[in-house]
């Protein structure tokens, strides 16, 4: 479903490389201490930072040069994931339409679906300030789901959250994704988000995209460098 | 690529408007002559009077932003908004205010009669200077005022703690703030007057009193001679770039919108003299800037009734143009919106004014109408002279947009036009009225090449006036510079008010 083949990328001063297959949908999360290259990890599958050398395919259509609306990939960013001074209705209306003409009753229906799957169905006339965090975060998860991406790619986007919202919302993504046979890859730094999250762990160290585990072996037996990253402070770890 | 394409045709546009007008006066000129005596006169009278007006600019302004800063009192804060006026309002209207109270029969003059004094002259040098510093001393306050309120609070504190006398505070905060405002303050006023061209046509004159831009006009309008003006324009440019350059090196500026509202806690301010003394000094400047606006409205609407057809046609032809050049000004702030499009614009108003506007006109002038070409060139050329002001504005909110909503934009896969349709004007709201505010208030006011061509019948309401003075009708005059203050200042609120209007967070 996704794969990255044989990726190199320039971060700032140092090279990520990257070389795995992801093959069906699925939860994957991408751990790594900060600076490593997680995030750009996510840039360069959703086309913000071009490799230098290598491919990148989804459902076995080569994405590598392509601009980022056209890759069949959605994304949460940790902020700005919906237009301020935009209602939350016309946000996913700019979402389904990006290149403009009018709503179609079946687009407006599409729009009134998403809301209601992430129960904000009374709330699409409202800016995003005049919601909560939590709501702003489903209003944008509303908006991944009338992007009908199969791949999901979420760069931390409850980390303004609190634990328990955080929680919620990670069951609530794990949910949605299951029953839209979407693959997600979530970049997070807490452990706890990703075994409450994952069946499959990206470790990201050194500039290097470890290939996927299953996350219970990674929790059961984690890499050495992993345990670095937390300081070998295992009790972080259940 | 659309947007790109848009923002390279503008800057070429806006290039091609600087350049081929130059080209065009080049060509028509022919040689270069050499300067003659009179050329130095005005290029030295340029250089003093813009020094004079500059020096007694900024020394009026310290003690008037010391009063701002450590006074609080009511109306303060409208006479910091007031403070920021003069940049919108027409030369004409000034110097006809300053007539009324400086002139030979205005009210100072009156009250020296009484008195047995010998009068004033407000034409020539001093009078240039007079309108000069109206002009520009309250935009020396604003600055001042603003090093003033940036003395830290605890520094403050410190020095209140330690006891320091007047003497001392000045010494050890208050001079080397100044030291670090003044030079930037002085340069920036210095660049304005070196290309003041509507104050010195209306009270200067004569070769003691004739700046560069004037000379200009006189030698086009009098011997049409493109090469002298060519001239003159190098000597102009010279000397702007080189007082742009000093300026840009002393000048730590913050241009716009830093917040004047707080007011800093003086124990000493309380102080019944210092409050006198600084009370005095307040109630000049609010005379000095509000008495000549008050007589426009005063003698104004007393003739209001004797305004003939002309004025009307003449104000609707300058709505016209600026609401034009309004339109024109906007669209290419908003393409060029990055730092090579500010300097560009830096460009456009660092060379003469009328030289572009003639070079235009030579241009223009197979494919247009004549009738029309006046207005046409006025338009153009005032979008381009307010370019600079509204490429500040718009810049820092354009990059903050992109910044913010470019990656989900692009994750969406938005069209250029669903950017700036939904995203980019929509967070521009605010600057955009602003911007299209001041610049329309600008091109309603200004006077300027359109002096040096216009049709009989197709005059802009300033050179309406400007004609009805020259010709004594001063009560027609006062009447027509009250229609164009009241014009002036209504576009530019209706913009401002606009931008502003239920803006969303």
């Amino acid at each position: 479903m996704l794969k990255l083949d044989g990726i190199q990328a320039s971060a700032g001063n140092f090279d990520l490389k990257a070389d795995f297959t992801l093959s069906g949908p699925g939860r994957v999360a991408v751990l790594g201490p900060s600076g490593a290259g997680k995030s750009t990890l996510l840039d360069v599958i959703a086309g913000f930072r071009l490799p230098k050398v290598g491919r990148i395919c989804v459902e076995g259509l080569d994405i590598t040069g392509m601009a980022t609306a056209d890759r069949g990939v959605a994304i949460l960013f940790q902020d700005n994931n919906l237009f301020p001074h935009l209602t939350v209705s016309q946000n996913l209306a700019l979402a389904l339409r990006p290149t403009g003409g009018r709503l179609t009753r079946q687009n407006k229906a599409q729009i009134d679906k998403a809301l209601s799957d992430v129960d904000l169905a009374d709330l699409g006339g409202r800016r995003p300030s005049h919601l909560s965090g939590g709501q702003q975060s489903r209003a944008a998860l509303a908006r991944i789901l009338v992007q009908k991406a199969r791949v999901w790619l979420l760069d931390e986007p409850f980390s303004a959250l609190g634990p328990g919202l955080r929680a919620e919302l990670i069951a609530r993504v794990s949910h949605i994704a299951q029953t839209q046979g979407a693959l997600v890859v979530m970049v997070t730094h807490d452990p706890h988000d990703a075994q409450l999250f994952a069946d499959k762990v990206i470790l990201v160290t050194d500039g290097k995209a470890a290939c996927p585990d299953p996350a219970q072996e990674f929790f059961a037996n984690p890499p050495s460098a992993y345990l670095d990253y937390l300081g070998n402070n295992r009790s972080s770890l259940k | 690529m659309a947007a790109r394409f848009v923002q390279i045709s503008a800057a070429l546009m806006v290039m091609g408007l600087i350049i081929g007008p130059i080209a065009a006066v080049l060509w028509g000129a022919g040689s270069m002559p050499a300067p003659r005596d009179a050329d130095w006169q005005a290029l030295r009278f340029t250089i003093w009077q813009a020094f004079l007006s500059a020096s007694v600019s900024v020394i009026l302004a310290i003690p008037t932003a010391r009063a701002l800063a450590r006074q609080n009192f009511f109306g303060r804060g409208v006479l910091i908004t007031l403070l920021g006026a003069p940049f919108i309002l027409p030369v004409i209207v000034a110097v006809l205010g300053l007539l009324a109270v400086f002139g030979n029969s205005g009210t100072v003059n009156t009250i020296l009669g009484w008195a047995g004094l010998p009068q004033i002259s407000v034409y020539g040098i001093q009078g240039v200077v007079l309108a000069h510093v109206f002009f520009n001393l309250p935009l020396a306050t604003r600055l001042i005022l603003q090093g003033w309120l940036s003395l830290p609070g605890e520094r403050l504190r410190l020095a209140e703690s330690l006891g320091l006398g007047p003497w001392q505070f000045m010494g050890v905060l208050e001079w080397p703030m100044l030291r670090q405002v003044l030079p930037g303050a002085f340069a920036a006023i210095f660049v304005i007057c070196l290309s003041s061209f509507a104050v010195a046509l209306t009270l200067g004159g004569g070769p003691r009193a004739t700046t560069l831009e004037l000379a200009i006009y006189q030698t086009l309008r009098m011997d049409f001679d493109l090469g002298r003006a060519g001239l003159l324009a190098g000597l102009q440019l010279v000397v702007a770039l080189t007082a742009g350059l000093l300026a840009l090196g002393v000048t730590r500026a913050p241009g716009f919108g830093v917040g004047l509202d707080r007011v800093i806690q003086r124990q000493d301010a309380t102080k019944i003299l210092v409050r006198l003394q600084d009370a005095v000094c307040l109630v000049c400047v609010t005379l000095f800037l509000m008495g000549p606006l008050s007589a426009v409205v005063l003698r104004g609407m007393g003739a209001l009734h004797e305004l003939g057809p002309s004025v009307w046609w003449a104000a609707g032809y300058s709505l016209s143009v600026a609401l034009g050049s309004t339109a024109l000004c906007i669209v290419w702030a908003l393409a060029l919106a990055h730092r090579g499009g500010e300097w560009l614009s830096l460009a456009g108003i660092s060379l003469s004014p009328l030289v572009l506007g003639i070079g235009l006109f030579l241009l223009l002038r197979p494919f247009v109408h004549p009738g029309d070409l006046a207005l046409l060139v006025t338009a153009v050329l005032n979008a381009l002279m307010a370019l600079p002001f509204a490429v500040r504005i718009l810049r820092p909110e354009v990059e903050a947009t992109r910044q913010d909503h470019a990656r989900l934009s692009a994750a969406l896969g938005l069209s250029s036009w669903l950017w700036l349709r939904w995203i980019l004007l929509p967070r521009l709201k605010r600057p955009l009225g602003f911007a299209a505010g001041l610049t329309a208030a600008l091109s309603i006011g200004d006077l300027g090449v359109i002096a040096l061509f216009a049709d009989p019948d197709r005059a802009t309401l300033p050179l309406q006036i400007y004609r009805l003075m020259s010709s004594y009708r001063m009560e027609q005059a006062g009447a027509a510079a009250l229609v164009l203050l009241m014009l002036s200042l209504g576009v530019f609120w209706l913009f401002d008010r606009g931008g502003r209007a239920n803006v969303k967070a």
